[in-house]
């Protein structure tokens, strides 16, 4: 109990330093906010006006303090475009990003996994060598291009080769604005809608999650306790799911917290080129408006994901490994 | 050096030489747009009405395609490399003096890479890019500014394992300086994971610039990137889908082949340093 408290205080001091170089980087850079705002015909004295109701008139000690103080209260500023509070604007979006990086993480380590732990029970085999050569290649790709290859196959390719109805998917959107609204069709439709962004993200996912469980489980496979457990007669099946694979999970755990940077970078280019209503492209439209607030409570919300995702870790890893337990 | 990493780096060489060449003996102007009605959209292999031949086809404006992504090839590989070197560079200016100062700047410089590395290094990107102008030089810095962290901490972690050895209290009984004792007795022997990590870094920035030229935040056009050009065959993917797929293409061969030399040279180290241990 007191690891896991002494865990939570070094992610908070660490979300705290977060706050304060996004703070640093945004005052750091030429001009500021009531540049982008003021128009060009305005007298001096508007855009001083403008300047002390931003709040930039005021010493960047001061600024600081207020960016610090809103940030504690949950006020992470207004929209200069939409002038909306950012938090409320980010909320909205936040749930059709856990949809999708939720979704992609689960099938990235079902299907990671696998292939991985086959790989590596076969490894050097003429099986083994043909998956790397394509998980190197998949972990290679660009996920935005790889997302136009698959828009591409499953809507002209699907009508010019007829496809099934069932593979002739949606290339954009999180849902159909004239489908049902309600009940069991419009979950349907929503996971339509999201059967190539999230094959894109899982597919990039899963090759690399392959390589590094392919690594781990050969490297367990030639210790003793398997060849032990193989000595005694345990099948082939079982030694991988029970003994190599039970001791696989660490490092995987680890993996899992590692993999979500690039989960969320892949996730920006997927939401950006299918137009999903989520965190990532709320984040690119507000750079492309200059509407600075947002990116900076979004930024603050991709690391506070990754600092909990790692303070996560190692507060359960314990858990699955009796041998971390003190 | 095995077959893998040889091949990995003849590929790397040909393509960077090819890149250098191709534009040089290109009797089309790469970023001259002419007969745009006439020559847009060549399918790969086609002539064109004037009879000269296109390898990879053009584009939406009749420019061709392969002296297009050679010229980006520049680039892009360019951009890897700078980035890569630059924050290689910074990674082991500041671990090296991490490691061996330790006290206070130590856990400053450590404090500040744990912040930076908790932000998604894209979005990191997409912040800095946002902020400043973009272009290559933007691209460069911001890459080195993002990347350094990594390194950083394997050099300290190195350093910091070296400080102690008998070797080094030797050379400083024979009266060797701090500095000299830094850069000529400890730094030599912690650079080989420093170099891995810059290897496996060229891959990465080369993605990490597409992506940002794609979302039209890295080299802006007409100047040809590798993620620009996939950008301007988004909508083309359907009729002409050769202009996004060959830059495609060139990006996962460079990445794969930095990636499988990365992971040559990881091994190898990897493999002296048990034989260095056993001796």
């Amino acid at each position: 109990m007191h690891a896991v408290i002494r865990r939570v205080g070094l992610a908070l001091l660490l979300y705290a330093l977060v706050v304060t170089l996004v703070f640093v980087l945004v005052r750091a850079a030429p001009g500021d906010a009531a540049d982008f705002l003021i128009p060009p015909n305005a007298t001096a004295a508007d855009a001083a006006q403008l300047r002390a109701q931003l709040g930039l008139d005021a010493s960047p000690l001061v600024q600081y303090a207020r960016w610090i103080g809103g940030v504690l209260r949950g006020d992470l500023g207004t929209s200069f475009v939409e002038r909306r509070s950012v938090s409320s604007l980010l909320v909205d979006a936040l749930p059709f990003s856990i949809w999708l990086g939720a979704t992609s993480l689960a099938l990235t380590f079902i299907i990671g996994v696998a292939v991985g732990a086959w790989q590596g029970s076969r490894r050097r085999g003429a099986g083994d060598t043909a998956v790397t050569i394509v998980t190197t290649a998949i972990y290679a790709a660009p996920s935005f291009w790889l997302a136009l290859g698959l828009v591409a196959l499953f809507t002209a390719g699907a009508a010019r080769w007829g496809f099934p109805v069932a593979l002739r998917l949606p290339a954009f959107g999180f849902r159909d604005p004239s489908a049902e609204a309600h009940g069991l069709a419009a979950v349907a439709d929503i996971v339509r809608h999201s059967i190539i962004p999230v094959s894109v993200l899982a597919l990039i996912g899963a090759a690399g999650i392959a390589r590094y469980t392919r690594t781990i489980v050969a490297d367990l496979a030639g210790q003793e306790f398997v060849r032990c457990a193989v000595a005694k007669g345990v099948s082939r099946a079982s030694v991988i799911r029970h003994h190599v694979l039970r001791n696989a999970w660490p490092p995987l755990i680890v993996l899992a917290a590692l993999a979500l940077p690039g989960l969320v970078a892949g996730s920006v280019f997927v939401e950006s080129i299918f137009a999903w209503p989520g965190m990532g492209r709320t984040m690119l439209r507000a750079i492309a408006a200059r509407d600075y607030p947002i990116v900076m409570g979004a930024t603050l919300i991709y690391a506070a994901a990754v600092i909990a995702a790692n303070a996560a870790v190692d507060v359960l890893l314990p858990v699955v490994d009796p041998r971390r337990r003190t | 050096m095995n077959r893998t990493a040889r091949v990995a780096l003849g590929g790397l060489l040909l393509l960077a030489l090819a890149s250098w060449l191709v534009p040089l003996f290109s009797a089309a102007d790469p970023l001259a747009i002419g007969d745009v009605v006439g020559q847009r959209l060549l399918a790969p292999g086609a002539r064109d009405a004037s009879g000269t031949w296109h390898l990879l086809g053009t584009d939406r404006f009749g420019r061709d395609l392969f002296t297009r992504m050679m010229l980006a090839g520049r680039v892009s590989l360019a951009i890897g490399v700078g980035g890569s070197l630059l924050a290689a560079a910074i990674g082991v200016l500041i671990g090296a003096a991490s490691g061996w100062f330790g006290g206070w700047l130590d856990r400053a410089v450590m404090a500040a890479a744990d912040a930076l590395l908790s932000i998604p290094r894209l979005i990191l990107l997409l912040l800095c890019a946002a902020l400043w102008r973009p272009g290559v030089a933007t691209v460069v810095f911001v890459l080195a500014a993002t990347g350094w962290m990594g390194v950083a901490r394997l050099i300290r972690a190195e350093v910091q394992g070296l400080r102690a050895r008998a070797y080094v209290d030797a050379a400083r009984t024979a009266g060797a300086s701090e500095r000299r004792l830094l850069l000529h007795h400890v730094l030599p022997n912690a650079m080989g994971p420093a170099i891995v990590a810059a290897t496996l870094g060229v891959g990465n920035a080369i993605l990490l610039e597409a992506g940002l030229a794609f979302l039209g935040l890295g080299v802006q056009p007409p100047d040809p990137s590798w993620g620009n050009l996939i950008a301007g065959g988004r909508d083309l993917i359907v009729n002409a889908p050769w202009v996004a797929v060959a830059p495609g293409l060139a990006l996962i061969v460079t990445v794969t082949c930095c990636t499988l030399l990365g992971d040559a040279m990881r091994d190898r180290l990897a493999g002296e340093r048990l034989l260095g241990e056993r001796a």
